[in-house]
């Protein structure tokens, strides 16, 4: 093989390869890749032999010479390093399947998209979409290349796109044959979609009843009322509430747009869940003193730390107590604890709010999380509520990977729960374990 | 030796392999039979009660590989009762597969004529017993006996929500007895969702033996069944 035809060879291998992994990359960068391959290729000196990206041709190997037999699978070594390299330091999440199934290799934008994959393991522990099976089985049988879509579910929905392509037998993934998957997450985009919809659905029918009533007062000033000062103030205090709730309807709809759009994307900081409830709940001590409840909060320092965003966490909480306070009206006793361990929630760390209020109807407690649902409409918009608090938490959670228990039944007040897996143990979680304070629970309890 | 060991190993990926092979495709039919109550899509229904038939073909197959390891290998303790657990979720899985073919079946005369508000909450329970099922399955590929047990405990939450459905459609049937046709295939629907639940915690059980070599051995927690006591005669 002349040195000319090889380095066209490798350009044209390494731009194939590069065209399989990276189509919607500009064909200028697909041939720089080919370029960067080829002359990788090339400068390895005294080797260029067994350096092919087409199979060795059986029989047609020099007979019997152990001394370049052993030149060759260093080479091979060496190439095959490159290859690794090169597709580790590619940004589009990318994955080599080998045949039977198991993962060969993954790189590290795949590893950040599917947290879960390993190599040596079997694609479909990870990715099980029928859809992406039949499509990687077919590409093994036919070689061709295929695009799908699919969706997968963990915690919450994520959309996929997926390219299969089969890699020429180059050895460089392993003996056997091999395909490359380049794995896109388009969630974002789809989510993008249809929170427009869902968005001009919510607003469009929760908004009109305040600004209805609001145009309607308008109005009556306007005309019999223009000179009746007692009505004209009571109807300006309505019109002031009704424009308040329009106000607090949108700052929720937006924050809960904002939380779904990362939805899908875990958090990493980690924080010590009982000081974000300590910190979240005391800030509400002044509302609970103005509305005659009785807010005790009665969180240790320290704790488990939970990956978690802070402020999202915080809004949690918030919300909970708030709603414990709205719901358990005058001389209701409010708590914030720590959660026993429970059996339900293994190793989790739980934080309760619980209130002495009536109670909640248990064909309602499966629903509290829906969009607007409310148990007594005309008493939740008297008390100011959105109908929007107990979804935000949901999908707080469910961006957490947390759950929310609840716990009701009339007449004997409400649990509400929150739990969440404590985070791994890295650098920043030991340092935040390892910090022994006595536990202090008296140094918190405020009555 | 070691050959013989890696070859068995390769066995034992293989059957796991196939089993999320199977789970992905009763998400599928689940998720898609949902589809078909949402939007009256009889077409679709047809897909899916054609699609179900690869599942059990899924389940003989696996079943035929199962007996070949468990002949030929001869496998103990931990390997033995992964083999084990295979068979039993692969009957399971194809269950949950018939379930979900009985749903799609019912949503074909529903599309003539569909009470909006309850085929809400039927495909929101719908939707936490997909959840339900996906997280079963990721427990298993990952062997998170934590996630297993958090999920067994939870099925009562389906429990409520079928109850919730149930109180919900007798109300309307009791109103208007025009509806009581399409009340009763909701119901069954609904019932259908519930067997779903009752099953994932069969491979939550699975996923626990697995991993611990015994049964979770406690009373699962079960919602109330809905009396009938809120009918005004």
């Amino acid at each position: 093989m002349s040195k000319a035809l090889e380095i066209w060879l490798a350009l044209a291998a390494g731009a194939l390869m590069a065209a399989a992994v990276a189509v919607p990359l500009p064909p200028l960068l697909a041939f720089a890749i080919g370029a960067v391959l080829a002359f990788a290729l090339a400068r390895l000196p005294g080797r260029r032999r067994a350096v092919s990206f087409a199979t060795p041709e059986p029989g047609a190997e020099p007979p019997g010479a152990a001394a370049v037999e052993a030149e060759a699978r260093e080479s091979r070594e060496m190439s095959s390093a490159f290859a690794q390299d090169l597709v580790e330091r590619l940004p589009t999440p990318l994955l080599i399947i080998a045949q039977g199934g198991r993962i060969s290799f993954a790189n590290s934008a795949a590893r950040a998209a599917l947290p879960r994959i390993r190599s040596g393991e079997h694609f479909a522990g990870v990715i099980r979409a029928p859809a992406f099976v039949e499509a990687v089985n077919a590409t093994f049988a036919d070689g061709g290349e295929r695009t799908i879509e699919f969706t997968t579910l963990r915690d919450q929905e994520r959309f996929f796109e997926a390219r299969v392509a089969r890699l020429p037998e180059t050895g460089s993934f392993g003996p056997e044959r091999q395909v490359i998957v380049r794995v896109d997450d388009r969630t974002q985009a789809r989510r993008a979609e249809q929170q427009r919809s869902d968005f001009i659905a919510n607003a469009s029918h929760e908004l009109r009843t305040p600004l209805a009533a609001i145009i309607g007062y308008v109005e009556t000033l306007q005309h019999h009322a223009r000179d009746d000062p007692g009505a004209r103030e009571r109807f300006l205090g309505i019109m002031a509430r009704e424009a308040g709730r329009m106000r607090r309807l949108v700052d929720d709809l937006l924050s809960l747009s904002r939380i779904e759009m990362h939805e899908h994307l875990r958090p990493s900081e980690q924080w010590s869940l009982n000081q974000i409830a300590f910190e979240s709940a005391t800030a509400l001590l002044p509302v609970a003193e103005q509305q005659g409840v009785h807010l005790r909060v009665e969180v240790p320092t320290g704790g488990a730390p939970v990956a978690g965003d802070r402020d999202q966490l915080a809004q949690v909480f918030a919300n909970l107590v708030d709603n414990a306070m709205k719901y358990g009206g005058k001389d209701a006793v409010v708590r914030v604890f720590a959660a026993p361990p429970s059996k339900a929630f293994p190793n989790r760390v739980g934080i309760s709010v619980s209130d002495t209020g009536p109670g909640i109807p248990r064909e309602h407690v499966p629903r509290l999380t829906e969009r607007f649902y409310r148990v007594n409409a005309s008493q939740s918009r008297n008390k100011g509520g959105t109908g929007l608090g107990l979804a935000i938490v949901k999908h707080i959670l469910n961006r957490h990977g947390g759950r929310l228990e609840i716990a009701s039944a009339p007449g004997e007040g409400s649990v509400f729960t929150v739990w969440l897996r404590p985070a791994e143990a890295g650098p920043a979680g030991e340092a935040v374990a390892t910090e022994e304070r006595a536990p202090a629970e008296a140094d918190q309890r405020i009555a | 030796m070691a050959h013989i060991v890696t070859a068995f190993d390769e066995d034992l990926v293989q059957v796991q392999a196939r089993i999320s092979e199977m789970g992905g495709l009763c998400e599928e039919l689940l998720s898609k039979s949902l589809e078909c109550v949402q939007a009256r899509d009889t077409d679709l229904a047809r897909v899916v009660i054609e699609r179900d038939r690869a599942l059990d073909l899924m389940e003989v197959a696996l079943e035929e590989s199962v007996v070949k390891v468990i002949a030929l290998r001869q496998p103990v303790a931990a390997d033995l009762r992964v083999l084990i657990a295979a068979m039993k979720i692969a009957s399971t899985l194809e269950r949950i597969g018939d379930l979900s073919k009985n749903i799609a079946k019912r949503a074909i005369p529903l599309s003539a004529a569909t009470h909006g508000r309850v085929t809400t909450s039927i495909v929101r329970m719908g939707r936490q017993t997909l959840v339900q099922l996906s997280d079963v399955l990721n427990a298993h590929a990952a062997r998170d006996v934590d996630l297993a047990v958090q999920i067994w405990n939870q099925d009562y939450e389906i429990d409520e929500m079928y109850n919730a459905i149930f109180r919900e459609v007798v109300t309307y049937m009791v109103e208007d007895s025009r509806l009581i046709g399409m009340g009763a295939q909701l119901m069954f629907i609904a019932k259908n969702l519930e067997r779903i639940g009752d099953h994932t915690t069969h491979i939550a059980e699975m996923v626990y033996y697995i991993v611990r070599g015994k049964p979770i051995g406690e009373e699962r927690p079960k919602g109330e069944p809905a009396g009938v006591d809120f009918i005004r005669a």
